[in-house]
């Protein structure tokens, strides 16, 4: 036991002093820091501003064009299209609109620009002109817009689980954010640290030092060793991106005083727009009913179970961790050098991203056939699980216990599969091993 | 009084039999040599010593009592492919290694200091092995093996990759080791070494054991009586052998002749007092096989009894 933990602590040690584990752990939470903060910062950026020639030869629209924050309309009136082009170039005007004269029939307008104006000032401008042109035709067909608003109608459908007298809602949206969260997760740590044990084994094996270490411990014991010091990298990793990530991106939103008015909401212009064109509407702030939707979303998350969650994921993590680890190690023991894992890689990868691909059939019918034997297989069952969790297993939580129970029972047997192979394997060289062979090893007492 | 024995071990490989029936015994506080050809089965039975392998029949013993994992604490291995962590400093993995031999951490890097002064590379402390040359790491191996005092050593090739300068300096070490008591099996192919080194050997060909025994009785045994002659013909009467005695070959070397006699049944008195009248000698001793020559005798025979066999 004492050997076995002067493993770990090598694996360990060795690992964690290395300059890429320091740099990648400093560069996971930037990156993700990143992935939080750019589309925050680009959001509060403003515009350049943007002057907007008018060319209108349909004379539909006049001044019924809103200037924005930044951006500025100008008509013209009978100023030729080319006459226009060419105040272009004294740099005063960035774009020039032009409104063919029949428009309402060929609904083609043209912008004309040196420096390629944002998407968002596009579709601004192009909302304008769908707005207003559909009010014309509106009321040459004798409809009003009140009438037309009136009759829009949008469905908020509230989903509620009703079980033992219980009805509890749910917010599927949410159950899918985490449950996928969770998912990638393991399929990235069992990649990215799995293929590490791989390399491990490589390492010891084509530097030839396996042979003096295992003249002083058992070949399980350093397999074990390498599987369990990995895992703890990378568990060491993730709690240092957990914690730097929050840290980060906590400390960039008080910097750049981010706050709910400043972010991005999904429909700003159709919002604004229509606030401003029919005074009648239901005149709501668009701030408002995002606050509502995020008192939902709060509340949502307020009735996830976090412990059971994170327990499960965690249990689910390092399981499929060591159900994968020691499949790697084997792999490793069985070649000479990475070139070579190709063909053995395959059986590993297969069911790893097949439980990635199945995922969002699982989402679509959490408790259906699929959903349910993917859970409980114990090679998909670490991802498809935690797709699955956050959707609600039923109560008493059977299919969570036997399939926890085989995933258990999994990692023993492809430990013991994978000890069988790798004794064998770290002590044979340059011997093109094919799947028979290694039956053979395992076959062999 | 034996420090190991290995009693009729057999052991398989899915189509290969690599160890058929060998039986060896190893004297405390000795040198055993234990040679053959490459693919003879020489790696299979140190790796059970090692207990890197077990035999599928067979036992083995260590002083006396059946081999238990915790003798790998009591052996030391230095196997003939070397090999440490490339990317480990040197200090730091011949601590790891130590301590996997059982050492405390305060006790093995005392033990290094000691070794490290004794070999002046004290300065390849910090150095990561992959920018040590191959002669250094294999001596920094070398020092990882013995640092834990085994009671048996197993050295596989110890001199390859050494330069004649470091190879003598490993060879003191051995001799001092085997001076304090250290019992030393000793796998090679390079015969001069072994006669330099080895009191005991075993040959292994082809999966099994062909000769074993002390170094000076195999060499005597060995010896086919042939004597060797070095002689001042002044009279010019040149040999006069009697009957019973073979000529093998004469030549001659600033005026002094050499001859190789083969003396049958006869001794060498016999062979002196035929020459005495006729020549005067200047030198006379007996020709005894090296360990090289019987090395090679001994497979080839094999070989070719086999080959006969399956004809």
């Amino acid at each position: 036991m004492h050997k076995i933990l002067l493993i770990i602590k090598r694996e360990y040690l060795t690992r964690v002093k290395q300059k890429s584990f320091i740099i990648m752990t400093i560069l996971g939470p930037l990156l993700m820091g990143a992935l939080f903060v750019v589309p925050i910062w680009v959001a509060t950026q403003e515009d350049e501003k943007t002057d907007v020639l008018v060319v209108d030869e349909s004379h539909l629209f006049d001044t019924s064009f809103p200037d924005k924050e930044n951006m500025k309309f100008h008509f013209v009136k009978d100023m030729a299209i080319t006459e226009a082009e060419k105040q272009l170039e004294e740099d005063y005007y960035s774009a020039v609109l032009y409104i063919p004269q029949n428009i309402i029939n060929s609904n083609g307008a043209e912008i004309i620009y040196k420096k390629q104006p944002g998407f968002n000032t596009i579709l601004f401008i192009e909302t304008s002109i769908e707005n207003e042109l559909e009010g014309l035709k509106l009321s040459e067909a004798g409809i009003d817009k009140k009438t037309l608003a009136a009759a829009k109608t949008d469905i908020k459908m509230r989903k509620s689980k009703y079980e033992s007298g219980v009805k509890e809602s749910k917010n599927t949206e949410l159950s899918m954010v985490v449950g996928m969260l969770g998912g990638v997760l393991i399929y990235f740590f069992i990649f990215l640290y799995g293929a590490q044990v791989m390399r491990g084994v490589i390492e010891e094996k084509s530097s030839r030092i396996v042979e003096v270490i295992i003249s002083s411990v058992k070949p399980f014991q350093l397999m074990m060793g390498k599987i369990i010091g990995i895992a703890m990298v990378g568990l060491t990793q993730f709690l240092l991106w957990i914690i730097l990530t929050t840290t980060i991106v906590s400390a960039a939103k008080g910097f750049l005083g981010v706050d709910k008015s400043t972010l991005p909401t999904p429909v700003p212009m159709e919002q604004t727009l229509n606030g401003q064109q029919s005074p009648l509407q239901p005149n709501l702030p668009a701030n408002q009913t995002d606050s509502e939707d995020m008192d939902e979303l709060w509340k949502s998350i307020d009735k996830i179970n976090f412990p059971l969650l994170i327990g499960v994921f965690i249990f689910y993590f390092i399981g499929g961790y060591l159900l994968y680890g020691a499949l790697f190690a084997a792999v490793g023991s069985a070649v000479d050098n990475e070139a070579d894992t190709q063909q053995f890689m395959l059986p590993i990868t297969i069911p790893l991203i097949l439980s990635f691909v199945m995922a969002q059939f699982v989402m679509n019918n959490p408790e259906g056939p699929m959903a349910f034997w993917l859970s409980i297989i114990p090679f998909t069952s670490p991802i498809i699980m935690m797709v699955r969790l956050p959707f609600g297993i039923p109560y008493p939580y059977t299919d969570l216990w036997i399939s926890m129970a085989l995933l258990v029972v999994g990692f023993i047997a492809t430990t013991w599969f994978a000890g069988k192979i790798y004794r064998t394997g770290i002590l044979m060289y340059g011997k093109k091993v094919n799947y028979k062979e290694l039956w053979k090893w395992i076959r062999y007492h | 009084m034996e420090i190991f024995k290995a009693e009729n071990i057999t052991k398989r490989f899915a189509t290969h039999l690599a160890l058929d029936d060998v039986s060896i015994s190893v004297r405390e506080n000795s040198i055993f040599g234990l040679l053959g050809p490459n693919g003879a089965g020489k790696t299979t039975l140190i790796r059970m010593i090692t207990q890197i392998t077990a035999p599928d029949s067979g036992n083995l013993f260590f002083h006396g009592r059946k081999l238990i994992p915790a003798d790998t604490e009591k052996i030391g291995y230095l196997p003939e492919e070397r090999g440490l962590y490339k990317k480990m400093e040197v200090g730091e993995q011949a601590l790891y290694l130590a301590q996997l031999k059982g050492l405390s951490r305060k006790d093995a890097l005392a033990k290094l200091k000691y070794w490290f002064e004794k070999f002046e590379i004290e300065s390849w402390w910090k150095k990561k092995v992959e920018e040590l040359s191959k002669g250094m790491a294999q001596k920094v191996q070398f020092i990882v093996t013995i640092l834990h005092e085994p009671e048996l050593l197993i050295l596989d090739e110890p001199f390859s990759g050494f330069d004649p300068i470091n190879t003598n300096i490993i060879k003191e070490e051995i001799l001092r080791l085997k001076k304090n008591g250290t019992t030393i099996i000793f796998s090679t192919h390079n015969m001069g070494s072994v006669e330099e080194l080895c009191d005991d050997i075993a040959l292994i060909n082809q999966s099994q054991k062909i000769l074993d025994g002390s170094v000076s009785e195999i060499r005597s045994a060995y010896k086919n009586n042939i004597w060797e002659v070095a002689y001042l013909d002044q009279s010019g009467s040149g040999l006069q052998l009697p009957e019973g005695f073979d000529l093998l070959a004469t030549e001659e070397e600033d005026g002094k002749k050499m001859a190789r006699v083969k003396i049958g049944n006869h001794n060498s008195n016999e062979l002196l007092s035929a020459l005495i009248p006729h020549v005067s000698i200047v030198s006379f001793k007996e020709e005894i096989p090296t360990m090289n020559d019987i090395f090679i005798q001994k497979v080839n025979e094999m070989n070719a009894s086999k080959k006969l066999a399956n004809a």
